[in-house]
């Protein structure tokens, strides 16, 4: 009787403890690849991953003019979003079975890299095209292991019409903090429920403190990848400037409301005269009503120095693909002028191709999104290192803390750059 | 002779009944009981990228009970169910009584009640987040009529888990209440029929022939609503943000667990958070078992 019992409290302890355990070690990737027998012709699919819907057409149209090309060869574009993506993909390394291309982003490239899961690409494509720090992003002891595909830089919207009704002139190239600050003092009003320059949450650093750091002249991780820059006094200034926003000039929304409601709802709605958002939010924008006739882009204030945050996706092709040529193959041709072009038509993002920017610009007229492209000159590249999802936790947790006002902005940060450096050391 | 062809004849009859339930014997192998040993495993583990691990002994365990995040993480979990299970099963047994009797458009609300049951957790996370959203939400908008401030109910520590209660205790009423009616219905009218003959009060053939009779499926919808509540996860996921100040004060043990599994990809640690949640949930279970004879009836 009691062996009995305890069989089933076993029996029922692991039916659901499954429930937590199946996530870790068994998981069936969907994807892969697979040859398509059909038809009776020879003919290869291959599987390529992304992330975003917004450039799901854009994406589509390469695949056509590639597939245009290469008789036999299908592109089946799959959109995952972006935290199952990486989940996806981790699973997919691990059981050998990766889709043939996908995109890359830096903040997990090292990782696939070390492990020989992404194929070198050392020919078909002409690297001198792309600007050097995103092809150096993607490059590991001089081999390149994808094929730069687009750039994003942070610009400052603004709404048109609030400054008009204030009589403001715009935002534009000889603003600086403390003048985007003074301005949007006129700009918030309480009473209404508006405010005039919005900051964000913790988890928005690229859109966020991260630009106000290397206008500062600090930064977030030093070059040689081995020592935090949060205990840097130019780091903590910058911090301190996004952190006052919220609490000392009360011109962003407080920081509650930040985190349930994303930076463009608020500014959509005209709750909001200015925000930071990066340039892969222009289709975002555009089709939206309000925004496409109240808003438009200028570069972001500077502090000591003009500077934005900028990254960039790659294009790469599993080194486990059983199509790796075709994939191969196609990849290359995402490195084409003609693939950057069909990119630049779609408004997908800004193509990373020499000479491709000026046809996506032209294809956005609402906004003077050519202020994005003019930020690269002095764009500082998204810091990132090895370790980076662990010390990304890391960073959240303080920031949260920080912005939120519950812990001082001097003390969080050499807490922050303390924890950071041990994660760093354990490279 | 005679017993030898017994045993051939038993032989004959368990291998069928052992064909029978291979398939779920399989299933359970492969899927459940496989899963747990190499969680066991990974535990004692550090593990490297896609899937190369190296042995470390009890390493993670001695970090586990070192960090405070599992400790409060702990907490939380404890917090969660000692608000979601006596509360959750009450309701659940006080409709399922109402819900019992003869009532008009008894149907209909046995529907109603069970409704959430049928919705998808993430399809109610996010109607439950537009219900308290501090600006836009309709319960702030309800306190608003009479004067009352803006709580802020998902992004203050403070209210933040009774939030996560009310959703938890919300979306398992349905579930339970349905198990209970089953059980109700298996009591014979005619135990009530004496006790009218009897004169006794309603309170009173609740407390001495419903409560006694349905015991057994009460204890069963108690354990169960235990487990889930230690497992509660996906309400987390879906109405807590990564930035959002009440974060260290809801996470459960399957978030962190989360958190360790697929954000940091550490899922060496994150198997001895599970592990030590599953001797939890064992440890519970098992108390629950021996004091079942105290208050449960078989017939």
């Amino acid at each position: 009787m009691k062996a009995k019992k305890l069989v089933a409290l076993f029996l029922a302890l692991t039916l659901t403890l499954g429930i937590t355990a199946c996530g870790n070690s068994s998981t069936t990737p969907s994807g892969g690849s697979q040859t398509n027998g059909s038809g009776g012709g020879k003919g290869t699919t291959i599987t390529y991953a992304i992330w975003d819907k917004n450039q799901e057409p854009g994406m589509r149209a390469i695949a056509d003019a590639f597939e245009a090309q290469n008789p036999g060869i299908k592109v089946k574009v799959e959109v995952t979003g972006w935290d199952e993506y990486w989940t996806k993909l981790e699973a997919g390394a691990t059981g050998g079975v990766l889709p043939d291309a996908f995109w890359m982003h830096i903040n997990n490239f090292r990782k696939y890299a070390d492990a020989a899961m992404l194929e070198p690409i050392t020919e078909g494509v002409d690297m001198s095209k792309f600007p050097e720090g995103l092809v150096d992003l993607y490059t590991v002891d001089g081999t390149s292991y994808a094929v730069p595909k687009d750039f994003d830089t942070i610009g400052l919207w603004y709404n048109k019409t609030m400054f008009d009704e204030k009589g403001i002139p715009y935002p534009d190239e000889s603003w600086d903090w403390d003048k985007a600050i003074e301005v949007a003092k006129q700009l918030t009003d309480p009473s209404a429920g508006v405010f005039g320059l919005m900051a964000g949450h913790s988890a928005e650093n690229q859109q966020g403190f991260y630009n106000l750091i290397f206008q500062n002249g600090g930064h977030v991780i030093s070059e040689d990848k081995k020592s935090s820059g949060y205990d840097l006094p130019e780091t903590i200034e910058a911090v301190q400037v996004w952190h006052d926003l919220i609490h000392e000039h009360k011109v962003s929304p407080p920081y509650e409301t930040l985190v349930e409601s994303s930076a463009s709802n608020l500014f959509t709605s005209g709750r909001v005269a200015m925000v930071m958002l990066g340039s892969w939010m222009v289709t975002e924008l555009k089709n939206n009503e309000y925004s496409a006739a109240n808003a438009d882009v200028a570069v972001l204030p500077q502090m000591k120095q003009r500077a934005t945050v900028y990254n960039g996706l790659g294009n790469a092709v599993s080194a486990k693909s059983p199509n790796k040529e075709a994939a191969l193959k196609f990849v290359q041709f995402t490195g084409t002028e003609e693939a950057n072009l069909l990119q630049a038509e779609h408004v997908s993002a800004i193509p990373a191709y020499e000479g491709t920017q000026q046809p996506w610009i032209d294809s956005i007229t609402t906004f003077n999104v050519g202020k994005y492209v003019d930020m690269l000159e002095y764009a500082y590249i998204y810091p990132t290192s090895k370790t980076r999802p662990r010390w990304d936790v890391a960073e959240n947790d303080y920031m949260r803390q920080i912005l939120s006002g519950q812990l001082g902005v001097e003390e969080g940060c050499k807490a922050l750059a303390s924890e950071m450096n041990a994660i760093l050391a354990d490279e | 002779m005679k017993l030898q062809k017994m045993k051939k004849r038993r032989w004959g009859d368990l291998g069928w009944a052992y064909l029978m339930i291979a398939p779920t014997i399989l299933g359970l192998l492969v899927l459940n009981i496989y899963p747990v040993i190499s969680t066991i495993y990974l535990s004692f583990t550090k593990t490297g990228d896609f899937g190369a691990s190296s042995f470390t002994g009890i390493g993670n365990y001695t970090k586990m009970f070192k960090d405070p995040e599992v400790l409060q993480a702990t907490w939380n979990t404890f917090r969660y169910t000692i608000g979601v299970v006596p509360v959750g099963v009450l309701l659940a047994l006080f409709f399922a009584v109402l819900l019992n009797a003869n009532i008009k458009g008894k149907t209909l609300f046995r529907t109603i009640y069970f409704l959430p049951v049928v919705s998808t957790p993430v399809a109610v996370a996010m109607v439950w987040r537009w219900l308290y959203n501090t600006e836009f939400g309709l319960l702030n908008y309800l306190l608003s009529l009479f004067g009352a401030g803006p709580v802020g109910w998902l992004t203050t520590s403070r209210y933040a888990m009774f939030s996560l209660i009310v959703v938890g205790i919300w979306s398992t009423l349905g579930y339970n209440m349905v198990l209970l009616l089953a059980g109700l219905q298996e009591i014979p009218k005619t135990f009530y029929e004496a006790a009218d003959i009897d004169g006794a009060s309603p309170i009173r053939k609740f407390f001495f022939i419903t409560l006694p009779l349905v015991s057994p499926t009460l204890f069963f919808v108690l354990v169960l609503t235990f487990i889930s509540s230690l497992q509660m996860f996906d309400f987390i996921y879906m109405m807590v943000d990564r930035g959002n100040v009440a974060m260290g004060s809801v996470q459960t043990l399957v978030f962190l667990f989360y958190k360790y599994a697929f954000q940091i990809y550490d899922r060496g640690y994150a198997s001895a958070i599970v592990v030590f949640l599953l001797a939890i949930i064992l440890a519970i279970t098992a108390l629950q078992m021996h004091l079942q004879k105290k208050w449960v009836h078989y017939d």
